[in-house]
């Protein structure tokens, strides 16, 4: 069985793995990091968007082994000194969750469409988040929560 | 000064944990020595089962156990209907894992037991099934033919049932204008974000089942039932869960066999599905064929409506199958005065998953088919669809009004929506550009839909569910328990799912006792500590359970007068109650709920015969329905070189009565239109000519994204309701219920001048482009 050796959420671990374990289930499962949910099998859902090495990935269709060496981030690793991320915040602020199943990966997604386009417009956060599917807000809230998320995030970035 | 809560646009206090991904999702649990279920479906949709082997499963490492339907047949019981709506509907016998026949594809007929997900998977593939073919029933219109192969002995029709109200044959007698159309009410799939997951573990004496629900109370009741398990020994929790839309108000077959499989195996067992799994077996929604005909004066009056239905039940009737188009019964006369009504349904078996509730629950098919009756009488006439509404609608001065079909509205004010629809949208302006683009031939084309729709809210009035020959009442507990530091614990029958139950009730709460927002908890969801309710569907918790919530913040009062006189020394008719405090009238004695709290449970001095607490319980049982309504108006552009549509501006004016939290409201209202939206223009189930499902996952069920959907303009007028101290009328349906017709009004009238008076839904792109060409090609012949 591979032996693989993963940093996530700033915690390194060391794991056997069978080849085809998803990168999902060891989060799940193996590291107990159940904040990152799963909607679909066939990635189209988006729920299970995490970080590796900064960018967005949807870990239901990354093998454990491909995370070999990575850094991944969750969404119960976003925040700092237990203050929560802006794109967090900006969520809460817009409600823009409700059941919140879709949430962690959305709010993941959404900090991903910031790197391509810091000052995003409506079309373009639509058109970003086309991967991550939310059934109970009909992703009006979601907008205005990504366009305040990454305004704070500006206001953070330029004040720092 | 004490600000009011109630009205107030509270961030939610469910959403930290959410989050951050500190949540409780149901397969987020872990119990020592917990194993994974996993089923083995039927690839069949009508099949006779002639042998199972489980033998090779059983032999796999990490694998427990494995068993066949005929191993649980003694103890599986059968899952219930609980609304046998006529005296001789069809309740064919439903066992939890088929035994003899499968009678759709997905159907359960094998588990296997392991020690984790992927050992469970690859046993699954060691099970040997042998099947019989019998016919698919797919085609409900030819299921009711007397020559088609039946889904079960009985026969393929489960019930029908006539209502009529008036003189129907009068109306139609002479009528100047009868309109006549055949409307599909596609299959849906309900599609929850979280798959459904069941946790189930026993000590050897009593049963703990975690579920993804809406209905952990009434789960409870019906698990005792089928699997005489004594219900006193079944504790049912629904953790955190995400989302359900009608989906998870159902007693499943996987939630009664893990329940016997930890029986059986005495450790600890989970069940988690897959999106493909649930797509097959979660039950479905809508599927009716409606045919309407509406007989009319010159002048755009209505006469009469007859409605007749087919829907499709599926394979067998599950907890409210047969009830659900007959929601509807009861308002297809919408918001429209009529002399006469006739309503009929006939509930069909097909071998296909059973339908069930989804979001509106036959009140989206029954507003459909009226709002879309009005525009084609509109158009018949050749009069503007708003125009034709005001000639019908109920007038403001009017309500209460009894309508045609017996129902009492208690208020609301159509003229008042529309007119604020009007201005938002700017109809006139937007209908002069349909018709400059018409005149220059525009390949896309302007259309506007209109949908003025009401429903009924708050399942429901406990004597009427049972004229309805419901199987349960529709109360709602509460409690509201004062601690000894002047925190509050609610504790509600409502069952949660993303409606935001824990910030509404605190601030109906904190107005009611006058105590902080954040000094109030609300608990729910697990029956060991909401020990009754009726749970949440419907849009039912607010306006039953937050009213029961309500009910018991003013016995808590009561005992606190009682309290505070004594203490006070004075009369309990002297106190007067604000923000918090019983004062005596005209002085500044007074004492605060929090310190009564305290002196409740220090109880050293406490008037004779006075129980040591405040803490109160309330049973709210409403007598009648509330009624929300509005005014939805939806412009589409239609490409008709490519027959794509696009919502190109959106609005949207609900009266819900009074609203505790604007914010919650409008999310309800965001996601329940993208849902109505769905159906118009993208989602539908489809069997195959075998009875495949052929949307078996996300990449061909077209849940909208971000990207097809339009952000829309929300405004309220309000008209309380005179049914609840609130004067709240409910909001998680009203979105759905309202915006389907308004869309495809739209299509259509963007489609009219090319002859199309219809396009069947969803409105796929090709789907218009067929009806585009077909009537090209028909005005080409000679």
């Amino acid at each position: 069985m591979p032996r693989i050796t993963v940093t996530v959420d700033g915690v390194t671990y060391e794991e056997d793995v069978e080849p085809r374990l998803l990168l999902v289930h060891l989060l799940r499962e193996r590291l107990g990091k159940t904040g990152t949910p799963i909607g679909c099998d066939t990635s189209n859902c988006g729920a299970c968007t995490v970080m590796l090495d900064g960018k967005s990935v949807k870990s239901c269709s990354v093998l454990a082994v491909q995370a070999d060496g990575c850094d991944v981030v969750t969404i119960e690793g976003l925040g700092t000194n237990g203050a929560m991320h802006p794109m967090q915040r900006a969520f809460h602020e817009e409600h823009a969750l409700q059941c919140g199943y879709c949430t962690p990966g959305m709010v993941m997604a959404a900090i991903d469409l910031l790197r391509d386009d810091p000052e995003p417009s409506e079309e373009t956060i639509r058109q970003g988040l086309e991967g991550n599917l939310c059934r109970c807000t009909g992703y009006c809230n979601i907008v205005r929560a990504v366009r305040r998320g990454a305004q704070e995030m500006g206001q953070a970035v330029s004040t720092s | 000064m004490t600000v009011q809560e109630v009205g107030r646009p509270r961030r939610r206090k469910e959403d930290t944990r959410l989050l951050t991904g500190r949540t409780q999702w149901t397969d987020n649990l872990s119990r020592p020595g917990m194993l994974h279920v996993m089923f083995l479906r039927s690839p069949m949709a009508h099949a006779r089962i002639t042998r199972v082997d489980v033998s090779g499963a059983r032999d796999l490492p990490g694998v427990v156990a494995a068993f066949s339907g005929q191993d649980l047949a003694a103890e599986q019981g059968s899952l219930p209907c609980a609304w046998p709506v006529t005296e001789d509907v069809v309740i064919p016998d439903h066992p939890p894992m088929a035994v003899t026949e499968v009678r759709y594809v997905g159907e359960a007929v094998a588990c296997v037991i392991a020690t984790d997900r992927y050992r469970a998977a690859d046993a699954l593939d060691a099970i040997e099934v042998d099947y019989e073919p019998l016919p698919a029933v797919l085609d409900m219109n030819e299921a009711l033919a007397p020559d088609s192969p039946k889904v079960h002995e009985a026969g393929n029709k489960a019930y029908s049932m006539q209502i009529t109200s008036g003189d129907i044959e009068a109306a139609f007698r002479d009528a100047p204008v009868v309109i006549e159309r055949t409307f599909t009410q596609q299959r849906l799939i309900p599609s929850a974000m979280e798959p459904r997951a069941v946790l189930a573990d026993t000590d050897g004496e009593s049963y703990t089942l975690w579920t993804s629900s809406q209905i952990p109370h009434v789960l409870r009741v019906m698990l005792a039932v089928t699997t005489g398990i004594p219900e006193h020994k079944i504790r049912v929790v629904a953790p955190d869960v995400g989302g359900g839309f009608g989906s998870k108000l159902q007693v499943t077959a996987e939630e009664v066999l893990c329940l016997l499989l930890a029986r059986r195996i005495g450790r600890p067992v989970k069940w988690t599905e897959s999106r493909s799994e649930g797509n097959l077996t979660v039950h479905h929604g809508r599927d009716q064929i409606q045919h309407l005909r509406l007989a009319a004066d010159a002048d755009g009056r209505i006469r009469g409506l007859r409605v007749e239905l087919i829907a499709d039940m599926g394979a067998y009737l599950l907890l409210l199958t047969p009830g659900i188009p007959l929601l509807g019964a009861s308002m297809f006369n919408a918001i429209y005065k009529m002399d006469a009504y006739a309503f009929g349904c006939t509930g069909v078996f097909t071998t296909k998953m059973p339908t069930d509730a989804y979001r509106g629950a036959g009140r989206p098919e029954a507003t459909f088919g009226i709002e879309r009756m009005m525009d084609e009488l509109a158009a018949e006439l050749r009069m503007d669809p708003l125009e034709v509404r005001r000639r019908n609608w109920i007038r403001h001065e009017e309500f209460p009004y009894t309508t045609i079909s017996g129902l009492t509205y208690d208020s609301g004010n159509y003229e008042a929506a529309t007119e604020r629809a009007l201005s938002l949208f700017g109809y006139d302006k937007l209908r002069a550009e349909q018709a400059d683009r018409r005149d220059r031939g525009d390949p896309v084309q302007l259309g506007i839909g209109v949908s003025t729709y009401t429903e009924m809210c708050g399942l429901a009035p406990s004597r009427l569910l049972g004229e309805g020959r419901f199987g349960a009442g529709g109360w709602e507990h509460g409690e509201v328990r004062m601690l000894p530091t002047g925190k509050v614990e609610v504790v509600t029958g409502s069952s949660p799912h993303g409606q935001g139950h824990v910030t509404s009730w605190s601030q109906i709460v904190a107005d009611a006792l006058g105590v902080p927002f954040e000094d109030i908890t609300v608990l729910h969801g697990d029956t060991a500590i909401a020990h009754k309710g009726m749970d949440t569907y419907g849009s039912r918790s607010l306006v039953v359970g937050g009213i029961a919530v309500l009910k018991a913040c003013e016995k808590v009062k009561d005992k606190a007068r009682v309290l505070a006189a004594h203490l006070l020394e004075c009369s309990p008719d002297d106190l007067e109650f604000e923000a918090g405090t019983f004062k005596v009238r005209g002085t500044d004695s007074g004492k605060t709920i929090q310190e009564l709290a305290f002196a409740a449970f220090t109880a050293h001095d406490l008037p004779d015969g006075v129980e040591a607490r405040l803490d109160s319980v309330a049973t709210f049982d409403p007598e009648t329905y509330s009624f929300p309504h509005g005014t939805h108006l939806c412009a589409v552009e239609v490409d008709t070189e490519t027959g794509r549509t696009r919502i190109r501006s959106y609005v949207a004016v609900d009266d819900i009565g009074k609203v505790i939290n604007p914010l919650i409201v409008e999310g309800q209202l965001h996601g329940g239109i993208a849902q109505g939206i769905a159906q118009a223009l993208f989602e539908e189930a489809v069997y195959d000519a075998e009875g495949n499902l052929l949307t078996t996952t996300m990449a061909d069920y077209l849940l909208p994204s971000a990207a097809d959907l339009p952000d829309v303009t929300l405004d309220r007028t309000e008209s309380p309701a005179t049914s609840n101290p609130l004067g709240a009328k409910g909001v998680g349906e009203a979105g759905t219920i309202a915006s389907t017709p308004a869309v495809v009004n739209a299509v259509v009238d963007a489609l009219r001048p090319y002859g199309i008076d219809d396009v069947r839904m969803p409105c796929t792109p090709e789907r218009v482009w067929r009806a585009l060409q077909e009537r090209a090609q028909e005005g080409e012949r000679p």
